[in-house]
């Protein structure tokens, strides 16, 4: 269970990206943010990251104040909510395994369950024989693939996308879309951050519109209207 | 905790190897560290040697009367050397002098013959007096212009030495400090560059750092690869470093050795080979590391 209870966040020069906002989802919910570029949503995503705390107001997941957690629990935390990004944040000196097992190892698991898990994920996210290619090696859609099953490693309660399509064609974006669907139907909560209206509207789930920081659409089978 | 060990040697090592070109230069870098740190060193030991060698060859002479007896001098002597200035006072007797005198003037009959004719022998007997420093020839020659003993003593040549010794005193000092300031100065200099080439390196791994925090790496298992790596940097680096100065020293030193009173710069390279490289690898390793440690704790921070 994420809420977000009345959370603001200003940035110098009294800007504010996300204003009042006030929403919560249950687990296992696959859930769109939408809005332009602009509207908050990565700020929404990286306040629940705790990248930054927010100005006022308080999140809260599975009832703690994401606030109290201290940044030696950061980590750990970290762990529960997989993440994945628009640029993918690969780490470019390691091959697709290796961006995989990384997150394992960082986690401190064993040598045998990393050896288990990591093919699993990989030929879950169909990348079994481009393991040991290097990020510059794979297509943007393959990357993608590979940022997803990093997110996935740890069996995390939430998945978070910040625009996972946004430098992937329409063929590689399906691929993407049906894999978080797949994601989501095994158990694990999905935000899904995006502003390309299409996706929105074939996916029929709940839609949480934001327009200039605050929330102005709430609504179950949603469409993208802004 | 062994596993996580494990883990950081690995993508330390892993990451020195992948990032050759980066290793490349950093290591080139700090090479020049280092090959700059064991010149100012060499130097430094040259340079003492030199002065040592300078200030052996300074001393005072004090001159005693014809009539003063051997036993007032040699009493003298002993007095002289329990003084804490004094290293080393010599006894030259009158019949030494003489030979000495006959010696030095083989080649000059004219001289020896009318030394012949004289009935007694006029040179003087003395003591030669060494001191520990060379600026403490002024208080010895104060002792010796006491009193007491001004009745033995016909003349102290530390007046005539006196500006001599001073100057070169001067030199002394002036060269010990002058080359610790610059030696100094250059160490700090080639110690900057090194830093802020490997903040370079750090530098272009910001993204990757980031990246390692967002998929939950606690700041010990980022940290700890980086620290690997830059510690890698002073080894290969020191051990480069020794590749280079081997040869080096081996075909310079007869050339050195040729316009300086030293003895051989190689031998002495080679007798303390494993004490310079132990040195090379402490500074090595220690700015290797540290300087890794504070560029990446940059981007560590939340």
């Amino acid at each position: 269970m994420i809420e977000f209870k009345n959370v603001s966040k200003y940035y110098p020069g009294d800007c504010a990206a996300i204003k009042d906002v006030t929403f919560s989802i249950r687990p296992k919910e696959f859930v769109s943010i939408v809005g332009r570029s602009g509207a908050g949503k990565t700020t929404l995503l990286r306040l629940l990251l705790k990248e930054e705390p927010p100005s006022e107001g308080e999140i809260l997941v599975d009832g703690r104040n994401v606030k109290n957690i201290k940044s030696k629990e950061l980590p750990l935390y970290r762990r529960k909510i997989g993440t994945i990004f628009q640029d993918f944040k690969l780490l470019p000196n390691k091959t697709a395994y290796e961006n995989i097992a990384f997150a394992m190892e960082a986690a401190g698991r064993a040598e045998e369950d990393i050896s288990e898990d990591v093919p699993q994920i990989l030929s879950l996210v169909e990348l079994v024989d481009k393991a040991d290619n290097f990020p510059c090696q794979l297509s943007g859609g393959e990357k993608q693939r590979v940022a997803i099953g990093r997110a996935l490693i740890h069996k995390p309660d939430i998945l978070m996308a910040d625009e996972p399509s946004g430098n992937l064609d329409p063929l590689h974006t399906w691929d993407i879309i049906r894999l978080l669907c797949r994601i989501n139907e095994l158990g694990t909560t999905v935000i899904l951050a995006t502003h390309d209206r299409e996706i929105i509207n074939a996916l029929s789930k709940r839609v949480i519109s934001l327009d200039r920081g605050r929330v102005i659409r709430d609504e179950e089978n949603g469409r993208y209207i802004v | 905790m062994f596993t996580s060990f494990k883990r950081i040697i690995k993508w330390g090592l892993t990451n020195f190897w992948r990032n050759g070109w980066l290793s490349t230069a950093t290591v080139s870098i700090m090479t020049l560290t280092l090959l700059v740190i064991t010149v100012l060193l060499m130097l430094n030991v040259v340079a003492n040697v030199v002065l040592a060698n300078l200030q052996n060859k300074i001393d005072i002479s004090v001159y005693f009367k014809l009539e003063t007896h051997e036993e007032e001098i040699l009493q003298v002597k002993s007095q002289l050397e329990r003084l804490e200035e004094v290293k080393d006072v010599s006894y030259v007797s009158q019949n030494e002098a003489l030979i000495r005198f006959k010696e030095k003037h083989q080649d000059n009959p004219v001289l020896l013959q009318s030394l012949e004719e004289l009935e007694f022998n006029p040179l003087e007997a003395s003591l030669n007096i060494k001191a520990r420093q060379a600026n403490q020839y002024a208080s010895i020659n104060q002792f010796l212009e006491s009193v007491y003993y001004k009745d033995l003593i016909d003349k102290v040549n530390y007046m005539q030495n006196k500006d001599i010794i001073e100057k070169l005193n001067k030199i002394v000092v002036d060269v010990k400090t002058g080359g610790l300031g610059l030696s100094a100065l250059l160490a700090l200099i080639v110690f900057l560059v090194t830093f802020n080439s490997i903040r370079l390196a750090i530098y272009s791994s910001r993204e990757e750092i980031n990246v390692m925090k967002l998929v939950g790496a606690s700041k010990w298992f980022i940290r700890g690869p980086f620290f690997v790596e830059g510690v890698l940097y002073g080894l290969v680096a020191t051990i480069v470093t020794i590749l280079i100065l081997y040869p080096l020293f081996y075909f310079l030193s007869p050339k050195i050795s040729g316009f300086l009173p030293i003895g051989d710069v190689f031998s002495y390279f080679k007798v303390n080979l494993l004490s310079f490289f132990l040195l090379l690898l402490g500074i090595g390793v220690i700015l290797g590391g540290f300087s890794t440690m504070i560029a990446v704790r940059k981007y560590l921070k939340e």
